[in-house]
């Protein structure tokens, strides 16, 4: 733990040290063209923003109304059938919209059912495998003004799928 | 795709929580949500400049290249139609580095970075090219070494082993990522 804990910690720190020596070396302006690149960095933001108070907003909306518990309660006698777990289907639900929603969706089904427990288990690596689908097309395609998506939706999306199957499927093979 | 999604969620949710007399809570969460955002957006504001900087410094060096070596393979059996083109290679590569470093901070930049140098080589600038397309969907696959942002839960929440996950997520990540490649040739391939 301490280790992975010391090496995570290490990445960061040292890309930025190798990349400021390297540059240094091969005698570079490095502060210059720091503060370029800091310069497109706010430009980017800026082209992002927008997207980000309208994803906000829809997103909000969907916990807040209750209309996703409704959801859940909808699909359990279907889940059931193929004796997918249900506790970690709002799990499922949310993490494709909502980074922080899922954090705290997660966080909470690892308190009631246990963090070692097999749902625990299932929750953390459909978090750690997955990732907040519909924030990453919005921020990616809005940043460069793209309005047609194509299939990006459904290639995720199936992705997601997968990886949540197989998170429940993991737990039940190996723990 | 939000011009389709954004009034599904708006007009799913506002009619729900009117029938079922939630609009308080729906109410609440309008203002909660924007503010939600402009945190988030500030927090992105530092970080982004931070690693546009940071790789406008590694842009000129031949660190990058070095890197872009190793991942070339890879690279161009996902991304066959960048070609020769070292500027946008290099910015996948950091990108994906990123992402397998676990540096969720540093990784949206770059996969931004590389967006827009592929936005700058596109016909139709409303429509994702192949390439682009391959890159969001690379980059929902969440690939990453280490799950920090998990691990850090289950040791918060006094798990007896918190890294016990890490091979599970393995597997997990790699039927993931190999589904979304998969399912983005097959779509690329039909003509979608």
């Amino acid at each position: 733990m301490n280790a992975i804990n010391f090496l995570s910690n290490l990445a960061m720190p040292l890309i930025i040290l190798l990349i400021v020596i390297y540059g240094l070396f091969q005698k570079i302006k490095v502060f210059d063209l720091f503060l370029d690149g800091a310069k497109e960095g706010i430009q980017i933001l800026i082209s992002i923003f927008p997207t980000l108070i309208g994803l906000f907003v829809a997103i909000g909306a969907l916990r807040s109304s209750g209309i996703l518990d409704f959801i859940i309660n909808l699909l359990s006698p279907i889940l059931n059938i193929f004796n997918f777990p249900t506790e970690i289907m709002p799990l499922a639900l949310i993490r494709p919209i909502s980074g922080s929603g899922s954090i705290a969706v997660a966080t909470d089904i690892m308190k009631t059912y246990g963090v070692d427990s097999n749902i625990g288990l299932m929750s953390a690596i459909i978090m750690g495998s997955t990732e907040t689908t519909i924030y990453t097309i919005a921020v990616y395609s809005s940043s460069v003004g793209i309005k047609n998506t194509r299939f990006v939706l459904y290639a995720s999306l199936l992705a997601d799928l997968i990886g949540i199957l197989v998170s429940v499927l993991v737990v039940s093979i190996f723990f | 795709m939000l011009n389709m999604v954004w009034p599904i969620f708006i007009i799913v949710s506002f009619v729900y929580a009117i029938f079922m007399g939630n609009i308080d809570n729906l109410n609440n969460s309008i203002f909660s949500s924007t503010q939600e955002a402009i945190n988030l957006s500030i927090t992105l504001l530092g970080t982004m400049s931070l690693w546009s900087g940071i790789m406008k410094i590694a842009s000129k060096t031949s660190l990058i290249q070095n890197f872009t070596k190793i991942l070339n393979p890879v690279i161009n059996i996902l991304f066959p139609e960048i070609k020769e083109d070292i500027q946008i290679k290099n910015a996948i590569s950091m990108n994906i580095i990123a992402n397998i470093l676990g540096l969720g901070n540093a990784a949206t930049p770059l996969g931004l970075r590389a967006m827009k140098l592929m936005q700058e080589k596109n016909v139709e600038k409303k429509t994702l090219t192949n390439s682009m397309a391959t890159l969001i969907v690379l980059n929902t696959a969440s690939i990453q070494i280490i799950p920090t942002t998990v691990i850090a839960i289950r040791s918060l929440l006094e798990s007896e082993n918190p890294t016990k996950i890490i091979f599970p997520v393995w597997i997990a990540t790699i039927c993931s990522a190999i589904a979304g490649i998969l399912a983005t040739k097959f779509f690329i391939k039909i003509g979608k």
